[in-house]
């Protein structure tokens, strides 16, 4: 301590410098997180899907059959299954290529001599990706509901916000777990497919899992409830139907409660990310 | 040594592979060094001797097996020990779909450089190095002698009191060569602590203060220019790094051998 500091003083200082300390974590997350979006929007990929979503969406849009409900719903049905695989493609992809590529183009080096943990830099990505993922989220989502919106002239925005919002944290768990795999594996195509093929497989058998466990031996049977219990149930964020269906709202305590979820799986995998990229070699 | 911005103390770097059987690569042997505030320190070696080494421990990237390192009395394990350097790395590394003017603002905010002064520090630099007309295009436009630039633009954002240059005029032309000199000296008379490594002795002998040596891993020799020419009693540095090296040696051996034959 200072000798010339008064008690007052010493009390206060290690509060205002962890204070500090946080903010200027805060302000390092956000600045690496910046230039991934920055990334995003000067590359092509991302219109590509954008247009090609867009161009389907318009299409079925345009499409009458006999004016009947159930195929304007199927319509939406496809539609929104676009939208689905495109996110997750467009998340994946550029989760899994932002560290691999600072290390192989090496601009890790230059910002890595500046004050800033290897924490933060993790942390930094995986925001800048979720971010991203997020507003082309917003994007696909503004666009499909003016589509869909003035063809059957109703207008179900609480819906969207939370079908959209419910989905946009599914994408923060499968981006942290990119991000995770992307210091495991070396190669972003490795991380690309593997986390598309998890991520698919957890969305289509995830909620089987159980079951399948009842008709196994042991100690087969204690593994996969183990697995069960485990993996992020995904499907838990797939409420499609709320917009396809036009259903009354999730109770907003079973929305805060799955965002909570989703939230606590994305901080477990960037937890491991952290810790596994701060022990790597990076010469 | 008190005033010492730049320390290192019996700095020992080993890397394992990963091939069983294989021995243990020792990078540096036991370095100490030390750099006082406002001088420009040549470090100097033939490829392979750690110099690389013993500046990826000052900058965090690798973990020294023993021995300790200080960056302003800060240890360098702490990342705050960066907080008033500049880095430029031997060859340029840098976000290339931003432009010159967008990664010095990205840089200004991870060193916390007050918002109002943000564009006044852009504006210094990139003048100073010559690339204000190039502010706005994109770095992947720029040519080889652009890049390395910039790259020193990034190094003197913050304005820092420590630089470190991994070989600065590495690949660049004449012209660019003299532009990074002029820059390293006018820091230098700034009371500025430059620490480099180059392979252009004569470079480091028209501007360093004091150099040191290291081969395979071990500090040969430390100490100012002029006082080494007389001590080793050679024209040049360039003749007493080829002497403390062991050039000579083995030149005359070949020089022998050829005669025999």
């Amino acid at each position: 301590m200072n000798p010339t500091t008064t008690p007052i003083e010493s009390a206060v200082l290690p509060e205002v410098a962890r204070l500090e300390q946080s903010a200027s974590a805060a302000t390092n997350v956000l600045a690496i997180a910046g230039v991934v979006i920055r990334e995003m929007y000067r590359r092509k990929d991302f219109y590509v899907l954008f247009v090609l979503t867009a161009l389907i969406t318009l299409v079925m849009g345009s499409v009458t059959f006999f004016n009947q409900d159930n195929i304007v719903r199927y319509l939406k049905e496809i539609c929104l299954f676009l939208i689905w695989g495109a996110s997750l493609v467009i998340t994946i992809t550029t989760a899994a290529r932002q560290i691999p590529a600072e290390r192989e183009q090496r601009t890790l080096f230059p910002l890595l001599a500046k004050p800033v943990t290897r924490s933060q830099f993790v942390i930094g990505k995986f925001f800048g990706c979720w971010f991203a993922s997020g507003l082309s989220l917003v994007l696909f989502y503004v666009f499909f509901g003016v589509v869909a919106g003035a063809r059957e002239h109703e207008w179900p925005v609480l819906n969207y916000f939370q079908a959209m919002t419910l989905h946009w944290f599914l994408l923060g768990i499968v981006c942290a777990l990119t991000v995770l795999g992307s210091i495991v594996f070396a190669a972003p195509s490795s991380t690309s497919t593997i986390t598309l093929i998890v991520s698919v497989g957890i969305l289509l058998i995830g909620r089987h899992l159980n079951k399948v466990a009842l008709r196994l031996e042991e100690p087969g049977q204690t593994l996969l409830y183990a697995v069960y219990f485990a993996i992020p149930h995904l499907e838990l964020f797939d409420v499609r139907d709320l917009i396809v269906h036009n259903w009354s709202l999730i109770p907003w305590g079973v929305w805060a409660g799955a965002l909570s979820y989703g939230a606590a799986y994305s901080a477990i995998f960037l937890a491991l990310a952290c810790l596994l990229f701060r022990r790597k070699a990076i010469n | 040594m008190s005033d010492a911005i730049l320390k290192t103390e019996n700095l020992r770097v080993e890397y394992r592979t990963r091939e069983v059987g294989q021995e243990v690569k020792r990078a540096l042997k036991g370095l100490n060094l030390a750099v006082r505030a406002g001088e420009v320190f040549g470090f100097l070696g033939p490829n392979g001797a750690g110099k690389t080494t013993t500046m990826n421990v000052l900058l965090g990237f690798v973990n020294a097996t023993a021995g300790d390192a200080w960056l302003f009395g800060v240890n360098v394990r702490e990342p705050v020990a960066r907080q008033r350097i500049g880095y430029l790395p031997e060859q340029t590394y840098y976000y290339k779909f931003l432009t010159a003017e967008e990664l010095l603002r990205f840089y200004a905010k991870i060193f916390r450089v007050p918002k109002s002064e943000i564009e006044q520090r852009i504006d210094g630099v990139l003048k100073l190095v010559d690339l204000d007309h190039a502010r706005k295009r994109q770095i992947k436009t720029y040519s080889k002698g652009m890049q390395q630039r910039v790259g020193l633009a990034q190094a003197l954002i913050n304005n820092p009191d420590l630089l470190i240059l991994d070989e600065p005029t590495s690949g660049l032309d004449p012209v660019g060569r003299m532009k990074v000199r002029e820059i390293i000296l006018r820091l230098k008379n700034e009371g500025k602590t430059v620490f480099f490594s180059s392979h252009e002795l004569g470079e480091v002998e028209t501007i360093c203060d004091r150099v040191a040596i290291l081969t395979q891993g071990e500090l040969k020799v430390e100490g100012k220019v002029n006082e080494l020419v007389e001590l080793y009693q050679q024209r040049n540095l360039e003749q007493v790094f080829l002497k403390i090296i062991g050039y000579h040696e083995s030149h005359h051996d070949a020089h022998r051998i050829r005669r025999a034959a």
